[in-house]
């Protein structure tokens, strides 16, 4: 474990509450059909999901009657929670991380929750080919930076393809500052296999110090190199590729440089035209992980259709609905919905988009993206069926801990105001100034 | 006879269709709604709503199997026909140079073969204000970006889709801004307060100077000076001195709001507040004014840190609460096709179902004064209508079909060629 300390003061947390029962609610498990019935919570874990339950003792009971209940929504695609997200200096920038810059009070988080959702796959922004490390966090509001980390789920990094890494419709490009390498689609490209070409030298020199060690011949340890160790993270395995992509050619592109270094791409992120190459994309195994019906906001985007999630997942790719925004963020359910209007998924399919699909393209559907026996108490419950612009989330359950309640929220609001309103009031020209709260 | 034939072939082209739709449930808005109902069209308008209507000998029935028919949507604020890919300066006819343009109309610059016209019209919305100017902050356009003109989505050239190409006289009221978001800028840039506020201050100068201009020509005018020299943006504003055309004061803020709504009452303009977000206290000065209001999307994020988390969603509600009328615009284009959703998102926090779908069809008519042709589904108004197999607001449902002027557009675009050519890849 990396963080034993945190993990275990939450542990202890969960431990102390007394186990949770919702009670009548239209449960939607989304790997098994939906049922009106009852979950336990118990231990921050979901411990029985059916139609009749064993209440334990001094459990709480909520009634959720006319309510429903899903698995909590899990982004795969998010800049919230972040103090930065673009190293935008060079172009291979695998040495920063996005678990260093988590600001776990910023307001985004909340708002997210407020929605449902419940895990975020934190990405450093697009702006370089190879782009920074990525983070995966449990929207645990009130815990810190630490604490959000999604323990145990694979680190990723971010890739970035087109218009973004070559800078289109940045200022520098159009002759106001100096051009940074890649300014075209065939750069980005060099880019990537000039970065792998010297990760392959790198992993080498490692593997033949390694050899040498254990032969117990003298070696002289390679000189760490904080840019290539995570790309070799990725020739071995151990940490995924998320790549922001657009249009069909660039995808095919990366699918086959990342075959010709010997590893694969784990999600393509947005992959707008991942439609045209739907077959590519499964065949390769990779993810993809898009927008619902964002278009023509860029010229990559003008062949954008909001049936690209329906047809790769038709054509059998892994597919998931993202917001990349801290607005959409907030209701990615609908965003789901409109699936079904566009392409005809069936609502097991459409909800599956912002649940146990992300939860699998993070190969974190082991603990969470179902409403399932053993895994993490994280739901959502809603007042109307989720895939209903009329739903409004009502409560918001992470690890089995209550993290948003609409109604808390709304007891919460005289006072906030008037706290407010106070503090207006003490910054008003000519008021009493309190105690000065500032050395300097 | 060239002449006729000329004037029989257009008049035959214009000449929308007749027929009768029948076996549907009717949203007429205006009306509770009618189930089991039938609408005949003749030349395009709505002759007839009822359960008990019978087909006229020899007419086209069409049967709606039992869908819903709702009167075509109206986004009340878009870049339409103006902007195609946002990120392409070449196709944007948005936001034209210097600070006061009254005599420029969206209209005549509306590419009819915009992609996003058959996309946004396959959601159902029929019509849109085409604004001269877009909100992001990026594109200029100054203080007076020029007039909002009103389309109707179908037709082979503008003319063709004119509603109203001067419905209303944009304004963007100067405020105190902060922070400007410029293209290609990963975050909005920073503006010292004291840099703002000289901004604001020699931008409410300039207003007031402009229209001090447009007052004294128009005396000029009254008076039949022989002298006076015919001057193309001062003309453009007499309709709007005399009160006959609106002004879209865009103002986002309690502030600016406040200050906007009290120079409109000086100037007595007859004003449609616009761009709303956050009006605060202001909400009191606008029940005042009695002015209508064309908010943004009520899924912008609260503009505060510490405001409520569904702060904007409940926008409506509370202006709805106040009994101020309102109408939902998307300012921009990529999205025009949820305005719809974005209704159904505001009944979702507080605003009764029945006024969302207002707020996207009768509310709109009424503000931009096409209550006596569209909004509805009323005996005498324009047959713009939208087939679906249910509530339009919502995202699961199908638009089977629309009809502007009760001509079938289809709801065939862009999208759906791509979708079905792709599909089909082997």
């Amino acid at each position: 474990m990396k963080h034993p300390y945190s993990l275990a003061l939450l542990t202890q947390a969960i431990l102390a509450a007394p186990p949770v029962v919702i009670r009548n609610a239209h449960v939607i498990p989304v790997t098994r059909p939906a049922f009106t019935g009852s979950v336990v919570i118990e231990n921050g874990r979901i411990r029985q999901a059916a139609e009749q339950v064993t209440v334990p003792q001094g459990a709480t009971i909520i009634d959720a009657a006319g309510q429903y209940l899903m698995p909590g929504i899990i982004d795969c695609h998010s800049h919230i929670g972040v103090e930065a997200i673009n190293e935008g200096s060079v172009s291979v920038s695998s040495m920063a991380g996005i678990e260093d810059v988590i600001a776990p009070e910023e307001i985004a988080i909340y708002r997210a929750l407020a929605g449902g959702v419940t895990t975020a796959n934190v990405l450093h922004g697009s702006a370089n080919s190879i782009g920074g490390k990525c983070a995966v966090i449990k929207l645990r509001w009130g815990a810190s930076a630490r604490e959000m980390l999604f323990e145990g789920a694979k680190p990723g990094i971010k890739f970035a393809l087109g218009e973004n890494p070559k800078r289109t419709n940045s200022p520098s490009s159009r002759g106001a500052g100096t051009a940074r390498y890649p300014t075209t689609r065939m750069g980005v490209e060099d880019v990537i296999r000039e970065a792998f070409t010297e990760a392959k030298a790198y992993q080498k020199e490692w593997r033949e110090y390694q050899l040498k060690t254990e032969r117990r011949e003298p070696a002289i340890a390679p000189r760490r190199d904080f840019k290539l160790e995570p790309l070799v993270d990725v020739l071995e395995n151990r940490r995924f590729v998320h790549a922001h992509c657009y249009r069909s050619d660039e995808i095919l592109m990366l699918l086959r440089v990342a075959e010709e270094f010997g590893f694969r791409i784990r999600t393509l992120q947005h992959v707008l035209e991942g439609y045209k190459v739907a077959k590519e994309i499964a065949a390769h195994g990779a993810g993809a992980s898009t927008f619902s019906d964002w278009w023509a906001y860029k010229v990559e985007a003008y062949d954008a259709i909001p049936y690209n999630a329906a047809i790769m997942l038709k054509k059998g790719v892994l597919v998931s609905i993202n917001s990349d925004s801290p607005d959409v963020i907030r209701r990615l359910n609908t965003e789901a919905a409109k699936t079904m209007r566009y392409g005809g998924l069936t609502e097991t399919e459409a909800l599956s988009l912002i649940t146990i699909n992300p939860a699998r393209q993070l190969e974190i559907d082991g603990r969470v993206g179902s409403i399932d026996t053993g895994k993490d108490a994280d739901l959502v419950l809603f007042d109307k069926h989720p895939l209903s612009n009329y739903a409004v989330a009502q409560k918001v359950f992470v690890d089995g801990e209550l993290r948003f309640d609409r109604a808390r929220d709304l007891a919460a609001r005289p006072e906030r105001e008037a706290a407010r309103q106070a503090l207006l009031e003490r910054e008003r020209p000519g008021a009493r100034r309190a105690p000065a709260r500032r050395a300097q | 006879m060239r002449a006729l034939y000329l004037a029989a072939a257009l008049a035959a082209a214009l000449h929308a269709e007749t027929f009768l739709l029948r076996n549907v449930t009717v949203h007429p808005v205006s009306d509770p709604d009618i189930p089991n109902a039938a609408i005949l069209v003749r030349d395009g308008r709505i002759a007839d709503v009822g359960t008990r209507l019978a087909a006229p000998k020899g007419i086209r029935v069409i049967d709606g199997k039992g869908q819903h028919v709702f009167p075509g949507m109206i986004n009340s604020a878009t870049m339409i026909g103006l902007s195609e890919v946002g990120a392409v300066s070449a196709g944007n006819d948005v936001g034209e140079a210097g600070d006061f343009n009254p005599q420029l109309r969206p209209l005549i610059a509306v590419n009819p073969d915009s992609e996003h016209i058959p996309v946004t019209r396959a959601n159902g919305i029929t019509s849109v204000v085409t604004l001269p100017v877009s909100l992001t902050g990026t594109s200029g356009g100054g203080i007076i970006p020029g007039h909002a003109s009103l389309l109707r989505l179908d037709g082979w050239t503008w003319e063709e889709m004119e509603i109203n190409r001067a419905a209303a006289m944009v304004l963007q009221f100067p405020e105190v801004r902060l922070s400007i978001n410029t293209p290609g800028e990963l975050r909005p840039v920073r503006i010292p307060f004291l840099e703002a506020r000289r901004t604001y201050e020699s931008r409410l100068r300039d207003l007031t100077t402009f229209f001090e201009n447009a007052r004294r020509y128009q005396r000029a005018r009254t008076a039949g000076d022989a002298q006076l020299r015919t001057d193309i943006r001062l003309e453009a504003m007499l309709p709007v001195l005399e009160g006959k055309v609106p002004v879209l004061l865009l103002a986002g803020n309690e502030r600016a709001i406040r200050e906007a709504l009290a120079f409109g009452g000086r100037e007595k303009l007859k004003v449609i507040l616009g761009g709303v977000r956050d009006p605060g206290a202001a909400m009191a000065a606008i029940k005042a004014a009695g002015v209508p209001v064309i908010l943004r999307e009520p899924t912008d994020l609260p503009g505060r840190e510490d405001d409520p988390y569904d702060h904007n969603y409940s926008l409506p509600a509370r202006l709805h609460k106040e009994g101020i009328r309102f109408a939902l615009g998307s300012f921009n284009n990529q999205f025009a096709r949820n305005i719809g959703f974005q209704a159904a998102f505001a009944a979702a926090y507080g605003l009764p179902p029945q006024e969302a779908l207002r707020s996207v069809t009768l509310s709109p008519a009424t503000i931009w004064g096409q209550d006596d042709s569209l909004g509805s589904i009323e005996k005498g108004k324009w047959a713009d209508l939208v087939l679906a197999d249910g509530d339009i607001l919502e995202p699961r449902t199908n638009v089977t079909q629309v009809f502007i002027h009760g001509r079938e557009t289809g709801v065939e675009s862009k999208h759906t060629r791509l979708y079905r050519r792709y599909l089909a890849r082997p």
